[in-house]
C-alpha cells in the first residue's frame, strides 16, 4: 500500500464496488437482518421470534441459547431448563461448524458500531493509541466467569455492551446507549479494534468454541500476492493473517487457523488478486497454488 | 548469555501475567462490589410469579426477556441499566400494573432457564410480594369510612384481605372494618396497591423478605402449643394471679371496676400483617 492510495482502491478497480464489498454487505445484511427478525415481533406483531441473544425461541419452536450467560448460570451453580440447555447445544454445535468468531461478525450488532470507528479510524487517519495484548480478553473471560461462581450472579451481564444492545434495541435500550457509546468512543480514540480485538469477553468465549471449526478463510492463491498489505490494513484481527500468507516458504498451509479469525470476510473483498476465499479446514495443504486449486474457495472469483 | 535471554524472557512473562491479572482484577473486584450492591431489590420492583429468591435468581435468570413476551397484560419490564436492580432482569411496579394473575401462568412457563420456577403450577401459591398496609393513618377505612377497596378486588377475597371488625372509640358508635393481610393467601399481585384510591396508596406491595417479619426460632405460640398438645403444657394449670392496683378488683367476666381504664383492656386492633417490628 503506497501512502497515498486508498486502502481497496485496487480491489475497486479489478473487481468493481460490488465485487470489493460483496462479503461486507452480505454480512451487514446478516446482522441486520437477525436483528429486523428480533424486531419484528415488538415493531410489527409479527413474532417469528421472541428474546434476544441470550435466548430466543423461534416460531415456538426452535430454542437458540447464549452457552455463554448459561455457562455463567451454571458456575452461580444454578441448573437451568431443559430449554435452555438444548438451545446452547444447538449454539454450540453452529459456530463449530462455522467458526466461533463468525458470531461476531455476522451476529453481533454492536460489531457494526466498532467496524464503524475501525473505518473512520482510517478515515480520519487516527493513528496509534493505547495498546495492549490481545490475550486481555481471555483474562476479563476468566474473571466474568470467576465472579459468577464466586457471587452466585450474573455479574457481567450488567454490564455487557453486547447483550445491552441487543436486549436494549428490542426491550428499550434506557442507558444502555451510554455504555455502547463509550465502546465506539474507546475504539474510536483510545485503541484500534479494542473491544471486540482486545477485550470482549463474549468474541473470547466464541472463540473458544470455534478452536476447530470447519469453515475458515484460507489464502489459497498466496502465490498471487503482490504485498498491497491492503488485507492487513481492514483486518480486524491482522495477526491472524501472517503465518497463512505468508508462510509457504516454512511448509505452513494456505488456510488461516487462528480461532480469533472472525470469518468476516473482509480481506476476501479487498483483495484485488483475490488471493483469500472460504474454504473447509481439510483443504490446507502447503503446496496449493494453482489458479484452479480454490474449488472449495467460496470467495474466489475466477 | 541464552540463560540470562531465558531469564529475561521469563521475566517478562511474569511481568505481563502479573499486569494482565492485577488490572483484570482490579476491575473485578469493582465489578463484584457494584454487584453486590445490585442485589437488593428495591421496594416497588416486584417479580414475576415463581421467581426464585433473589440471591439464586440472579444467577438463574438469564435476561432473555421471554416472561416478558408471553405476559399477555405487558405487565412486566427488564430493568434498564439505569434502574435500581440487576441489569435486564423482569420486574413490574404494582401501582403502575398489576399481575392479573393468569391460571396457565404464561411467564412462568416461558421462562428457559427455570427462574421463574416451572414448579409453580397453581398460581394462588404465587408469592411474588406481600401487600401491606402501611400507612393507617390516610387508609379511609381506619378513618372509620367504608372504602374496602382493596378487599374487594383482591383475587383471593376474604382469605388474602379479610375486613377485621373493631369498635370506633371516636364516634363511639360505628364499627371500623379494617382491611388486613394475611401473609399465608397473599400473592402480591399487586391489585389492592393498584386500586387503592388515595394519592399514595396507603396498602403497598413489597418484596417478601422487605414485608414480613419473623419470630424467633425459639418463640413458641401458647395457645397453639396447648392445641397441638390437647391440653395445657404446664400441669397442673397455675391459676392467674392478679396484680390489681389499688382500689381495682374483678368482678365476674373479664373486665375491671374502677375509675381509670387500664391499658390491658385496651388492646388496639392492628392488621397481622404489621405484627413485629418492621414492615
Amino acid at each position: 500500500m503506497s501512502e497515498n492510495k486508498k486502502i481497496g482502491a485496487d480491489a475497486l478497480m479489478t473487481k468493481g464496488w460490488l465485487g470489493a464489498h460483496r462479503w461486507l454487505l452480505l454480512r451487514r445484511a446478516s446482522q441486520l437482518g437477525i436483528l429486523a427478525l428480533f424486531l419484528l415481533g415488538p415493531w410489527a406483531g409479527l413474532w417469528l421470534i421472541k428474546g434476544n441473544l441470550a435466548y430466543s425461541l423461534t416460531l415456538e419452536t426452535l430454542p437458540l441459547a447464549d452457552p455463554y450467560v448459561l455457562l455463567q448460570s451454571l458456575l452461580t451453580g444454578h441448573v437451568p431448563e431443559r430449554l435452555a440447555l438444548i438451545g446452547a447445544a444447538l449454539v454450540i454445535g453452529l459456530y463449530v461448524v462455522i467458526g466461533g468468531r463468525s458470531y461476531c461478525s455476522w451476529v453481533c450488532p454492536l460489531n457494526m458500531l466498532t467496524d464503524l470507528a475501525a473505518w473512520l479510524r482510517r478515515r480520519l487517519g487516527i493513528k496509534g493509541g493505547a495498546h495492549f495484548s490481545r490475550n486481555t480478553r481471555y483474562w476479563l473471560l476468566a474473571m466474568t466467569l470467576l465472579l459468577a461462581a464466586a457471587t452466585g450472579t450474573i455479574v457481567w451481564e450488567m454490564l455487557n455492551p453486547v447483550a445491552m444492545l441487543h436486549r436494549g434495541i428490542i426491550f428499550g435500550l434506557g442507558m444502555a446507549w451510554s455504555i455502547v457509546l463509550a465502546v465506539f468512543l474507546f475504539d474510536l480514540f483510545v485503541s484500534p479494534d479494542g473491544w471486540c480485538g482486545h477485550l470482549c469477553p463474549v468474541g473470547a468465549f466464541y472463540s473458544l468454541i470455534g478452536k476447530a471449526s470447519l469453515l475458515r478463510v484460507s489464502a489459497t492463491q498466496r502465490a498471487a500476492c503482490n504485498d498491497c498489505m491492503d488485507c492487513f490494513a481492514v483486518c480486524p484481527e491482522p495477526q491472524v493473517i501472517k503465518p497463512a500468507l505468508k508462510g509457504q516458504a516454512k511448509g505452513i498451509g494456505p488456510l488461516i487457523t487462528s480461532h480469533n479469525c472472525t470469518n468476516c470476510g473482509r480481506c476476501i473483498d479487498v483483495c484485488s488478486k483475490d488471493v483469500f476465499g472460504f474454504a473447509s479446514r481439510f483443504n490446507n495443504k502447503a503446496e496449493v497454488s494453482a489458479p484452479q486449486g480454490g474449488a472449495t474457495a467460496l470467495g474466489n472469483r475466477s | 548469555m541464552e540463560a540470562t535471554s531465558n531469564n529475561q524472557s521469563r521475566r517478562q512473562f511474569f511481568l505481563d501475567v502479573a499486569k494482565a491479572a492485577c488490572g483484570i482484577g482490579m476491575f473485578g473486584l469493582g465489578l463484584g462490589l457494584y454487584a453486590r450492591q445490585a442485589r437488593a431489590l428495591p421496594p416497588t420492583a416486584i417479580r414475576p410469579p415463581g421467581a426464585l429468591a433473589e440471591a439464586d435468581f440472579q444467577g438463574a435468570c438469564i435476561r432473555c426477556g421471554m416472561c416478558v413476551r408471553d405476559c399477555p397484560y405487558n405487565i412486566l419490564e427488564l430493568a434498564r441499566p439505569e434502574d435500581d436492580l440487576a441489569t435486564g432482569t423482569p420486574y413490574f411496579v404494582a401501582r403502575k400494573i398489576p399481575c392479573e394473575m393468569c391460571e396457565d401462568i404464561p411467564c412462568v412457563k416461558a421462562c428457559p432457564t427455570g427462574a421463574l420456577d416451572h414448579k409453580l403450577t397453581d398460581i394462588n401459591k404465587a408469592k411474588m410480594g406481600l401487600a401491606a398496609l402501611v400507612d393507617q393513618e390516610t387508609c379511609l377505612n381506619f378513618l372509620g369510612l367504608r372504602c374496602d377497596v382493596c378487599y374487594r378486588v383482591c383475587p383471593v377475597i376474604d382469605k388474602a384481605i379479610t375486613l377485621e371488625r373493631t369498635h370506633n372509640v371516636r364516634t363511639t358508635k360505628h364499627t371500623m372494618f379494617l382491611p388486613t393481610v394475611h401473609s399465608e393467601h397473599c400473592t402480591g399481585c399487586g391489585k389492592c396497591e393498584k386500586s387503592c384510591v388515595l394519592e399514595v396508596a396507603a396498602i403497598k406491595v413489597f418484596p417478601i423478605n422487605l414485608a414480613k417479619g419473623a419470630l424467633g426460632e425459639h418463640y413458641r405460640l401458647g395457645w397453639e402449643e396447648k392445641q397441638k398438645a390437647g391440653a395445657s403444657l404446664v400441669a397442673p394449670e397455675i391459676e392467674h394471679q392478679y396484680n390489681l392496683p389499688e382500689g381495682y378488683k374483678y368482678e365476674q367476666g373479664p373486665g375491671l371496676s374502677g375509675e381509670a381504664v387500664p391499658p390491658a383492656a385496651a388492646q388496639p386492633a392492628v392488621p397481622k400483617a404489621l405484627h413485629g417490628d418492621q414492615l
